[in-house]
């Protein structure tokens, strides 16, 4: 007998952690540039601890850094992180178009012969 | 889930003739584990034994001493990999292969050339990319 085991972290899904809306808004905002919590604030209808407590959620889920600078942490998306999910997304299109391409095609056809 | 044995197991480990497409376990017990070849082709290695997730997965090991697919299939092994919460975030992943000597003659070596690093060493290491969401799909 042979046995293996580890422990394994799940990193919580971008996907699931996005569907909040005040964490999509961050991550929007973060995309046009870095930003401290209290800018993040001043643009949210919700608290700076409710702020801070989204990104330490974004950030340990990998979507988001944060940088020292001066006495403020700097926060920014991880770029690469978010590639993965781009690239998820387009392997969903990719298919979902050729599923697209499988389902017209017959539907061509049965034009083509109500042309003829 | 170990059920996304496609994306663990690498193309290279091939008993068939041709690349493999895609190895898949089947998600319910009495489900077969294959490799499927570019040209259709299946290589059935083993049966889904039990199919409990998100605790338990079972199947047999249908191939030999000789890394051939065995034909008396009382003669198999089990491999089983149980998954249990520590805590939210993290789950304790637990790969077990055991009634090797089942095998016969030879399960020594069957044992050595499981337990070497390309083994399960392997799957399991990528296995564990897998849930840092370091492997992507080939």
């Amino acid at each position: 007998m042979i046995t293996y085991a580890f422990v394994a972290a799940y990193q919580s899904d971008a996907w699931t952690l996005l569907g909040d809306p005040s964490r999509r808004a961050i991550v929007e905002r973060l995309a046009v540039g870095p930003c401290s919590v209290a800018e993040l604030a001043d643009h949210m209808p919700i608290s700076r601890p409710a702020v801070s407590q989204h990104l330490k959620v974004l950030r340990e889920a990998g979507l988001v850094h944060d940088q020292a600078q001066g006495r403020h942490r700097v926060y920014s998306i991880d770029a690469a992180r978010l590639e993965r999910y781009r690239r998820q997304l387009d392997q969903f299109w990719s298919a979902a178009l050729d599923n697209l391409k499988v389902a017209s095609t017959p539907a061509t056809e049965e034009h083509e012969r109500e042309i003829g | 889930m170990f059920a996304d044995l496609d994306r663990i197991k690498p193309r290279e480990h091939n008993m068939l003739a041709v690349p493999i497409e895609k190895t898949v376990l089947e998600q319910h017990a009495g489900g077969d584990v294959y490799d499927r070849g570019i040209d259709g082709s299946i290589c059935r290695w083993g049966r889904v034994l039990a199919f409990d997730p998100p605790a338990r997965i079972a199947f047999t090991w249908d191939i030999g001493p000789d890394w051939q697919l065995i034909t008396d299939l009382d003669r198999a092994s089990e491999v089983e990999v149980t998954f249990v919460a520590e805590d939210e975030q993290r789950t304790r992943v637990t790969l077990t292969h055991r009634h090797i000597d089942r095998h016969g003659e030879g399960w020594e070596a069957l044992q050595a050339g499981l337990d070497a690093p390309d083994g399960w060493p392997l799957y399991v290491g990528r296995y564990e990319a897998l849930t840092r969401g370091e492997l992507d799909a080939s």
